[in-house]
């Protein structure tokens, strides 16, 4: 065991002064993608402006993750690719993954290992889940409310969306199937462990589908992270699902008279993708900057921006206060023992295998 | 100021009636805001009917009657409701005592024919009040925009404080935000780039095209239109998707081939699918202006030994010069409002202040788009001032009286 | 002129015969118009006309299925897709190879996604044989039949196969037949199933919506334009200015405007609420369905009705009005018939200016539409972005662009292309 270790140090310890040698060789500029927003925000101050600091390559932002899919298959195929690397999540890395948009990264040659010498691929662990994408955060998608708006009993309890005659008014909910789907069987009886047997089945999608019928008319239907905020922050909706990071900067940072219903979030991965097809001097930038951007320590000072827990284990203990604020940030990452224990975890392979036949069904049943 | 013209005066019943209508409007609004219209229609009609007779009997001395109009009004307002009353009284008074003079010297007609009816005149300020009410509906966004922009919070919402007018409540951090912010600023030298020689180009190739268009025998005239102005009717989403492909296949040709800058290949090709887009305004616009213009001043010119060139640049561009103009403006305001096809052409380094907009609106609310649409709002004043001195310009050129 | 009645034929100063002359001189002027014409011509030929054309050729293109299963959709063609029968042997051999390849090459994935637009639970059935078939010895693992059918039952439905060999010819009406909520199956053209329709409902919704706003543009238009051209040009100038301004504001600022303006909380039933004219729990729904639709891009497109109108009644002499009126015609008839008809042409140029665009709308719709105001490109945009079917969305496009073709080919026929005009 010391001896694979010791062979990881050095091979990891020659690769650096290699990636150093190649340091002329690299691209001076890149373009990096990303979601915008707070999230942008809290990855140019822990890993952007440190990595430019350190090698003087300039960084270009641009928010266009949530078309990323599209954009990086019109790239491929017009081989004209602008990004160099690529913020998705874990379902769309897989996807890429398997259409070969994205590059395959191997963790233990190309990613730093933990400060005790735990290599890369243990100290991911369970969130290396497609051989393209390299973890950074674990986030979930929650619901918020208005403390002001939802009477003398707060909701605890995500099926509370689905009760309109305890809770009246608008809610606001994502436009895709992801999520709104599990919740509508959670909410209809359904188990947790059994919700994706369910969904699998033709009779289960109908049946979430009817779940989501009982409040079609009092939901507002939004399509990125920033729309429950505001419609928050308005009164426009009572209760709203939306990051919790976005939560958690409503919250804390904006002061509204909102707060968190842990209960029933969906955990996800987000993280990094390589696009295939870079021209060497690319590639070898974008490598070098994954390899500084997910070691242990960057991972955890993204923490003191945004409440998304690191994706490394060895981050964790490193999580402190919030930057600006002050606030001891662990209790709000989505994976504290006690916001976790009342989590939902997401299935990916079932995501990967439906998401095309359910997005197509929820499109059609949305417009109906 | 010089005194309007009195036509005659109104009997009193009449203005006297008006007045009580105005006042019970006035009264119902008020007292349904403060639970009971009923009260407030009877109180304001019999207030306003009550200063209509006071005035008209009492006072021949106009201004000193509006002065304590006003004054009497705020004082009421101010008691009663505060700071806000205090506006509110005062506009109100300053519109009742005009409203009531005007009505009963009989202004209204000292602009108008002397032959229209009542009818008439009536059918005249009722188009008027709808006219104004069109302009309000044209320009309230704007209205929205620019208080909203020095919103002390992150978000599109009137805040109780704003409505306060609680100096809290409002902040300049959002312009604070897009002077320091690189993203912003980075974004909006593009778009200062991009848009004018996407501009050039356009109103050039367009301008000759007009030219060449507006001759009277030109074959396949309708169909040429019709290739020329097809960049303004194609959906935009699926030219941005054509010309994402077709322009990659250019720029790996410029970038592999000729070995031109990366980011140079980037600006060209965001410039020349601005330009397509801006094309169809320049055609519309200086073919339009190209209908009024009169062939025989280039035909004297060429009489006279003017070259092609010269007639052109002497005689026939001073002329359609407005039409170019403003053909121009709208091809700036094409791309400098472009989103879509920018998003797909571009590569980050090429991103515009539109785009750097729709981000901000997707991915983050952030008020700093606020702030930005209001200093646009200035400078397209500024531009809107120019065009019209430009077009009094003209004027003069053509020999036309101003109207 | 110059007459020489002897030679009977008009003879110039040159000395050519005058028609010679004439025709000779006419050539040259359409040269020369069409050399000024040229540049832009080839510039938008080029730069645009192409690209278009490209684009929506993949609204026919089918090459992706043959390409990657070339030795499947070679096996098939022995098939009879109507027999009811799954297909032999060699098929499944043929196709084990196929998908391996294809694993290998990283491309399964998206003919998987192609045939799924066709068949939903295709994909899925790819992506599982896919990973299974990467494992496989194509020379001795055979034969492949129960193979396929035990990694996924799904190789055993005869749909499966109706569906790969009728998509695998390389030109294909499927997207053009999917824009019109119907599908390409074994049998011919059929409908889609009801919980798949969605495209004509809202091919009709642009149509009517648009038709909705084009008329309520006309309505706020028409006087605003009327009274701009009455009044005395400084006057006119300035209050140009405020129909100018909006539309020199970004149309998205415009539209979050509208946005805060609009919705539940905003500041119109604010204002309501505070006149007791609605009360609190029954305020105004505006926005996130039609009603947010209609008022904001008639707000954003108002400019281009009344743009063209106030050029055409600029030119409509006033003293024309004052005549009717002296020879006794009533107020409304000197304007019904003496004035109005002189005003159509402008009243066209905006509807089809207006007209046109609306259909083509799509970041308004998105942001204040909600699922019921959206619009046809809003699916256009969404199946470019998200479902990634470009195919089918370049088939709605062009139905689109036929549409806007027709409706500009009939205004041209009826009113003349060259009335449209914006201000200037």
């Amino acid at each position: 065991m010391n001896f694979t270790k010791t062979i990881m140090t050095t091979a990891s310890a020659a690769l650096i002064s290699g990636a150093a040698f190649a340091e002329s060789h690299m691209s001076m500029e890149m373009t990096i993608v990303s979601w915008g927003g707070a999230y942008s925000n809290s990855q140019l101050r822990a890993y952007h402006e440190p990595y430019s600091a350190k090698t003087g390559v300039t960084i270009l932002n641009d928010d266009s993750s949530s078309t990323a899919v599209a954009q990086l298959r019109a790239m491929n195929e017009a081989n004209n690719i602008t990004w160099d690397v690529v913020d998705v999540e874990a379902a769309p890395a897989m996807q890429l993954c398997d259409e070969g948009l994205a590059m395959e990264i191997d963790p233990d040659t190309m990613l730093a290992a933990a400060p005790d010498g735990t290599p890369a691929s243990e100290d991911f662990g369970d969130m290396l889940v497609s051989e393209c994408f390299i973890p950074q955060i674990v986030y979930s998608t929650t619901f918020g409310y208005r403390t002001d708006l939802v009477g003398d009993t707060p909701p605890d309890n995500v099926c509370a969306v689905f009760d309109t005659k305890t809770y009246p008014g608008k809610r606001s909910l994502f436009s895709v199937p992801i999520n709104q789907m599990e919740w509508a069987l959670l909410c209809d009886g359904v188990a947790k462990s059994e919700i994706y047997d369910v969904l699998a089945t033709e009779d289960g999608q109908d049946r979430a589908l009817a779940k989501l019928d009982t409040i079609k008319d009092d939901v507002i239907w939004v399509s990125s992270g920033s729309d429950t905020p505001q419609l928050l922050a308005d009164g426009e909706v009572i209760m709203g699902a939306t990051y919790n990071g976005r939560l958690f900067s409503l919250i804390e940072e904006q002061k509204q008279p909102v707060a968190m219903i842990w209960d029933g979030q969906v955990m996800d991965l987000d993280g990094w993708i390589i696009p295939a097809g870079l021209s060497p001097e690319r590639q070898a930038r974008a490598l070098d900057y994954i390899m500084f951007a997910t070691d242990t320590q960057r991972l955890a000072d993204q923490a003191k921006y945004i409440s998304y827990g690191p994706a490394r284990a060895s981050s964790a203990p490193l999580v402190g206060k919030h930057a600006d604020l002050g606030i001891d940030m662990a209790p709000h990452m989505p994976t504290a023992p006690e916001n976790l224990s009342r989590a939902f975890l997401m299935n990916y392979d079932f995501w990967a295998d439906y998401r095309d036949d359910l997005d197509a069904k929820f499109q059609a049943w949305l417009a109906k | 100021m010089s005194e309007p013209k009195i036509i005659y005066s109104n009997p009193f019943i009449f203005t006297v009636t008006s007045m009580g209508i105005m006042g019970g409007l006035v009264g119902l609004i008020f007292g349904v805001a403060n639970g009971s219209g009923p009260i407030g229609l009877i109180f304001g009609a019999f207030f306003m009917v009550l200063m209509s007779f006071l005035v008209i009997f009492l006072s021949k001395n106009e201004s000193f009657v509006r002065y304590s109009i006003c004054v009497f009004l705020t004082l009421i307002g101010f008691y009663f409701v505060g700071i806000i009353g205090l506006f509110l009284g005062l506009l109100l008074g300053l519109f009742s005592s005009w409203f009531l003079f005007w009505l009963h010297l009989g202004r209204y007609r000292a602009k108008l024919q002397p032959y229209l009816s009542s009818g008439q005149v009536l059918w005249h300020y009722t188009f008027r009040v709808i006219c104004g009410i069109i302009f309000l509906f044209l320009i309230t966004p704007i209205l929205v925009v620019m208080p909203l922009s020095f919103n002390a919070q992150d978000f599109f919402t009137f805040t109780p404080e704003m409505l306060r007018f609680d100096p809290d409540g409002y902040s300049l951090k959002h312009y604070r935000d897009f002077f320091t912010n690189n993203e912003w600023q980075r974004s909006f030298k593009n778009s200062l780039l991009i848009a004018p020689i996407a501009t050039i180009v356009s109103v050039s190739l367009g301008t000759l095209a007009a030219i060449g268009l507006s001759q009277s025998h030109v074959p396949f005239k309708r169909a040429i239109t019709a290739v020329l102005i097809s960049p303004m009717i194609v959906p935009l989403i699926i030219s941005a998707t054509g010309m994402f492909f077709f322009y990659s296949h250019v720029g790996n040709f410029l970038e592999d081939t000729l070995g031109l800058d990366k980011n140079f290949v980037g600006y060209v090709k965001v410039i020349l699918a601005h330009s397509v887009l801006g094309i169809p305004f320049v055609i519309i616009t200086v073919t339009a202006t190209l209908v009024g213009f009169d062939n025989s001043l280039t035909r004297a010119a060429a009489n006279m030994g003017a070259d092609p060139v010269k007639t052109f640049f002497k005689i026939q561009m001073p002329l359609i010069l407005p039409g170019v103009i403003s053909g121009g403006l709208f091809a700036f305001i094409t791309s400098f409002d472009e989103v879509v096809v920018v998003m797909f052409v571009g590569s980050t380094n090429q991103k515009t202040l539109p785009w750097q907009m729709f981000t901000g609106l997707r991915e983050q609310i952030s008020p700093t788009i606020l702030a930005v649409a209001t200093i646009l709002v200035v400078i397209s004043i500024a531009l809107l001032v120019t065009l019209e001195l430009l077009r009094r310009r003209s004027e003069r050129l053509r020999g036309l009286s101003p109207g | 002129m110059i007459s020489t009645p002897s030679d009977k034929i008009l003879l110039s100063a040159d000395g050519r015969p005058l028609k010679q002359s004439l025709s000779r001189s006419l050539r040259q002027q359409k040269i020369r118009a069409l050399l000024l014409i040229a540049p832009l011509l080839i510039f938008i030929f080029v730069a645009f006309i192409m690209p278009i054309v490209s684009m929506l050729s993949r609204s026919v293109e089918n090459d992706l299925v043959s390409q990657t299963l070339p030795q499947t959709v070679q096996a098939l063609q022995s098939w009879d897709a109507l027999s009811g029968e799954l297909p032999s042997e060699p098929v499944y051999a043929a196709f084990a190879l196929d998908i391996q390849n294809a694993a290998k090459a990283k491309v399964h994935t998206k003919v998987g996604l192609r045939l799924n637009y066709e068949k939903s639970g295709i994909a899925s059935l790819f992506k599982k044989t896919a990973r299974k078939a990467k494992k496989w010895d194509i020379q001795n693992d055979g034969p492949f039949k129960d193979k396929l059918i035990k990694v996924h039952k799904g190789w055993g439905e005869v749909e499966v196969w109706q569906t790969l060999k009728t998509h695998s010819p390389r030109y294909t009406s499927g997207y053009f037949l999917n824009a019109i909520d119907m599908r390409k199956t074994a049998e011919g053209a059929d409908f889609q199933p009801e919980d798949k329709t969605i495209l004509i409902k809202l091919f009709q919704r642009t149509l009517i919506m648009s038709l909705i706003i084009t008329f309520s543009c006309i309505l706020l238009g028409y006087p605003v334009a009327w009274l701009l051209a009455n009044l005395p040009m400084r006057q006119a100038n300035l209050l140009m200015i405020l129909v100018l301004l909006p539309f020199w504001t970004s149309l998205l600022v415009r539209t979050s405007a509208w946005k805060v303006m609009l919705q539940q909380q905003g500041v119109i039933n604010d204002i309501l609420v505070q006149l007791s004219l609605v009360s609190d729990e029954a305020r105004l729904i505006m926005i996130n369905n039609e009603i947010g639709t209609i008022v904001a891009m008639t707000h954003i497109l108002l400019p281009f009705m009344i743009l063209p109108m106030y050029s055409v009644m600029q030119t409509i002499p006033p003293s024309y009005l004052r005549a009717a009126k002296s020879l006794g015609a009533t107020n409304w008839t000197a304007f019904w018939r003496v004035y109005f008809p002189q005003s159509v042409p402008g009243i066209g140029a905006g509807s089809i200016l207006v007209f046109i665009l609306a259909i083509g709308y799509y970041i308004t719709p998105e942001i204040v539409g909600g699922t019921k105001g959206v619009f046809i490109s809003n699916r256009i945009a969404y199946h470019i972005l998200k479902s990634l079917n470009w195919g089918l969305a370049a088939a709605l496009g062009t139905i689109l662009l036929v549409a806007v073709l027709v409706l500009y080919w009939t205004y041209d026929k009826i009113v003349g292309i060259d009335n449209v005009k914006l201000g200037g």
